[in-house]
């Protein structure tokens, strides 16, 4: 944890600043003024971010401030309304859900969207649909390259569902599976795509102490080994601020703070957002 | 010219009537009931029996086809689809569909595929003559009747306790009945109204077109509802404009077209209106929670 | 060594599924071809034979709608009614430029039936596609509607310059004094030649059987099966979903033409009203009765459903109540809540009585 909280950071041009470790790289997100109104009402404004190549942050704020509403915009299920979205300095104007994935993006849901009727493999093998190489002829004529690259695809798919365990359950139907093991295998899936951006819509919900420790293991993992940055969305503070590098807090759709782990902690704006405007007169007593 | 318009508002008001029937059983009951214009055909034969058979008063006999559509609506809900409330709507159309042909052939087996000429009940009413055109008694008594079953309607369910209930049952079935609905209760209210409807344009479209054969209510059920889907099925201000609009279109589309096109014209229209508006002119958007 | 056990252990589980059903159809073949040959088969079944086979392969076409794409379509018949059209126009005018090789013309007929019912299927996905739900289903009965709407109107015939068109009557195709007409408007395909053969329509069913299965267990038919389950979470996976949703509509309409065209091809006359909506909803009981997605089921529910109301002749009067009446009962018994879960505690039952002997 401490490790973490020493993360030097460096401004960059755009709207923040990112790990010094990942300077040479450049920030994998940026996003500037980015907004969205759903008929006269603004959902979320304002909002500026940089992300650096292998940085994990966390975005936090009470319910409804719009949290999901920013991985919908970052992930085009939403059109923004305003605002830039660069993924690796290139600009997703005018992308969809479908190539803002291509380009680098992958998610997971509050609400768990699985595959239901699919097996694990297969649901695995869905993020993978994009890296196997062969076509729709060459599948229905069972041609060699569809043997060669169904076996690819099955050691790959089984090589991710191992990171959290669950290579023997690759045959099992996805909706029988237990209500942690779906939040896991989502992230494998969203892995599965080759992102350079993974985006966690709360991962730790439902999950019990020991597991939400084994998920912070898995998520720096993750980080570490594909070289990955990732975003997460999440109400476990203990998980946030363990892991997170970067937080920025989000209340009716605009960011009140922006810091290390350490600083948001001690930002009265968050304590207020959090706990109402007599915590932070009850502190000052 | 005015005399297609005339013939088409006309027309489109039957379809209105039977399309109010169809969206606002969609409307609550989230189901495509294709056995709606088969009730309407039923409507048809009961007016018929006590009008023709037992020689009752034009009044009574309406009043007696709305009662036995209501009757049937509601038994048609009890028996065959609330048993299948919570199932998938595909299993919910096929049953629908079910009771489709168990009408028809039970009219068949009852009445014969011999058509029947059906007498004109609203002849009572005088036809108005301007000029070079006249208005038929049909004609009056369709498009009134559109219209005060619409404004009730709307009054039904914009003022009353009931009709508030089924914009709420309509809206979220669960909150509904976790606020004390009683949404078994609405739902078949729901029917008996949409079945009541239908015997009315049972009546309205029997004596425009004065042929009685089991398989009456098929196309006109098939056209009011790609009516309803048209005006944004759930909507009964929707209902009506799609009801008068696929009207206007076919009465045209026979008169300066092609006959034989005429119902092409009208499926086609409803796919352009859907592209360009996929929940229908006056359907709300649905929007996907993610 | 583990992986490419369970690899080669989930191939083979698919294939057996798939084995099961060209075992079926083999067993079906050859019971037929053994009654056939002794005699035994009445002249009703006989007759039945291709177009039990047309109703199986168009409602496996529309089990890839319907059970792989979970898209509701209630306009399959327009694409039965687009091949058999265009298969008896092709096979006619093969023969008055005379090619009289049945064989060759039938196989020419199926394919471009296949094609121009695919060609059907593209123009129609592309808009309706786009739409959800009911509202697809909706647009798929008008389309359904407007195609025999419109061959209700069409004229064809054929003379040495080739094929003439007409949506008005005979006189305005133009056609020479010695040309031949194919399709009579209202009245349909006149005077076609039967080269359809039991033979044939078994091959066909075990082309569209492979296609269909290896489709569905290849990359895009995980992909079509993915966005039927969860459409954003397909979206979000990369997947192009109105890709995949056209390739599944766009093989069934293909599928489903390749089938008409054999249908037609049995009859000496066959009329645009044939393919109706009620053609549809026939369509769609065999593949909801023989269990949404399941090949096998599906198979066996189109024969039954297609022989059946054949052999119930004499019962003629009864027979349709008869049938409204099972369908609604099998809808219940299948679908509602509290007898499901009857069936699934008797089932668990014979499970585990099972397990202790």
């Amino acid at each position: 944890m401490s490790e973490i909280n020493e993360t030097k950071y460096v401004e960059v041009p755009g709207p923040g600043k990112i790990p010094e470790r990942d300077m040479g790289k450049g920030p994998v997100l940026e996003a500037s003024h980015l907004g969205i109104d759903f008929g006269g009402l603004t959902a979320v404004d304002e909002f500026n971010i940089a992300l650096g190549a292998t940085e994990i942050g966390g975005l936090i704020g009470p319910n409804g401030a719009g949290k999901t509403t920013v991985f919908n915009l970052l992930t085009k299920v939403y059109q923004p309304t305003r605002g830039v979205i660069l993924l690796d300095g290139k600009d997703t104007h005018g992308m969809n859900t479908t190539q803002v994935n291509q380009a680098g993006i992958a998610r997971t849901f509050q609400n768990i969207r699985l595959f239901d009727k699919l097996t694990v493999e297969d649901n695995v093998k869905i993020g993978l649909h994009n890296s196997i190489g062969y076509h729709t002829p060459a599948g229905v004529f069972r041609l060699p390259n569809y043997w060669k690259e169904e076996k690819k695809a099955h050691n790959k798919a089984l090589e991710l569902l191992d990171i959290f365990g669950m290579a023997d359950m690759a045959g099992v139907k996805a909706s029988s599976l237990p209500y942690g093991a779906q939040r896991r295998l989502e992230i494998v899936r969203a892995l599965a795509t080759n992102p350079k951006l993974l985006l966690l819509d709360e991962p730790a919900a439902g999950m019990n102490p020991s597991e939400t420790e084994e998920l912070m293991n898995n998520i720096r993992k993750i980080r570490d080994t594909f070289g990955i940055a990732v975003l997460l969305i999440e109400h476990d503070m203990n998980l946030v601020m363990g892991i997170c590098e970067n937080i920025i807090v989000l209340n009716f759709g605009k960011i009140i703070a922006k810091g290390t782990p350490s600083e948001i902690q001690t930002n009265p704006k968050v304590i207020e957002a959090y706990l109402g405007s007599q915590a932070t007169e009850g502190e000052g007593k | 010219m005015l005399n297609y318009l005339i013939t088409g508002i006309s027309l489109g008001s039957v379809y209105a009537i039977i399309a109010l029937g169809y969206t606002m059983v969609y409307g609550i009951a989230k189901m495509l009931n294709f056995a709606h214009g088969d009730v309407i055909m039923i409507g048809g034969y009961a007016a018929f029996c006590a009008g023709a058979y037992m020689g009752w008063p034009t009044p009574c006999a309406i009043l007696f086809s709305v009662f036995v559509c209501t009757v049937l609506g509601m038994m048609i809900e009890k028996l065959a689809y609330k048993p299948l409330r919570n199932a998938t709507s595909l299993a919910v159309l096929i049953t629908a569909i079910g009771v489709s042909y168990f009408l028809q052939n039970m009219a068949l087996l009852i009445w014969t595929s011999n058509p029947k000429s059906f007498p004109n009940m609203v002849s009572f009413i005088p036809s108005i003559n301007l000029g070079s055109v006249t208005i038929s008694s049909t004609t009056i008594a369709t498009i009134a009747a559109s219209v005060i079953i619409m404004i009730a309607l709307t009054l039904f369910t914009e003022k009353t306790k009931m009709g508030k209930a089924m914009r709420a049952v309509s809206e979220d079935k669960g909150a509904a009945q976790l606020m004390g609905i009683n949404v078994n209760a609405t739902i078949s209210v729901t029917f008996a109204i949409g079945s009541g409807l239908a015997a009315i344009a049972g009546v309205l479209l029997c004596s425009a077109y004065p042929t009685l054969v089991p398989t009456t209510g098929s196309l006109p059920g098939i056209k009011a509802f790609t009516a309803a889907v048209l005006g944004g099925i759930g909507s009964i201000p929707g209902a009506m404009l799609g009801g008068i609009l696929l009207g206007l279109l076919e009465t045209f589309a026979k008169a300066y077209i092609s006959t034989q096109l005429s119902d092409a014209i009208v499926f086609g229209a409803l796919i352009v209106v859907l592209i360009v508006r996929p929940t229908g002119l006056l359907g709300k958007k649905i929007t996907e929670k993610v | 060594m583990a992986n490419q056990k369970s690899f080669l252990s989930k191939i083979s589980k698919n294939s057996k599924m798939g084995f099961l059903n060209y075992g079926i159809v083999l067993l079906f073949f050859v019971v037929i071809t053994i009654l056939r040959s002794t005699g035994t088969l009445s002249n009703t079944m006989n007759g039945q034979l291709i177009p039990i086979c047309s109703y199986i392969i168009v409602a496996l076409a529309l089990n890839l709608v319907v059970g792989i794409s979970g898209e509701l379509s209630l306009g399959h018949a327009g694409f039965m009614s687009i091949g058999a059209f265009s298969g008896v126009v092709i096979s006619g005018a093969l023969k008055y430029s005379g090619f009289a090789n049945p064989v060759m013309r039938l196989v020419t007929a199926i394919v471009v039936g296949a094609f121009i019912a695919a060609i059907a299927g593209i123009l129609i996905g592309i808009p309706v596609l786009r739409l959800r739900g009911d509202y697809l289903a909706i647009v798929t009965l008008a389309f359904g509607e407007i195609i025999k709407n419109v061959l209700n109107c069409l004229y064809v015939g054929v003379d040495e310059n080739g094929l003439h068109f007409s949506v008005t009557d005979e006189v305005h195709m133009d056609m020479a004094a010695n040309g031949k007409t194919l399709i009579k408007g209202p009245q349909g395909a006149v005077g076609v030649e039967k080269i359809a053969t039991f033979v044939a329509g078994i091959i066909l069913l075990f082309v569209v059987l492979f296609i269909i299965q290896n489709l569905v267990n290849s990359r895009t038919g995980r992909a079509i099966m993915a966005i039927r389950d969860n459409r954003i979470a397909a979206e979000a996976s990369g997947i192009n979903v109105t890709k995949y949703k056209m390739v599944a509509f766009v093989t069934s309409a293909a599928i489903a033409g390749a089938a008409g065209a054999l249908y037609g091809l049995n009859f000496s006359t066959i009329v645009p009203k044939k393919f109706d909506f009620n053609t549809s909803i026939l369509i769609l009981v065999f593949v909801v009765l023989g269990g949404i997605g399941n090949l096998t089921g599906t198979i066996i529910a189109a024969a039954l459903l297609t022989v059946l109301p054949e052999l119930l002749r004499e019962f003629q009067d009864y027979r349709m109540l008869a049938y409204a009446i099972v369908l609604i009962l099998v809808m219940i018994a299948t679908n509602n809540e509290k007898i499901r879960s009857l069936w699934k505690r008797f089932f668990s039952k014979k499970d585990k009585e099972e397990q202790k002997a």
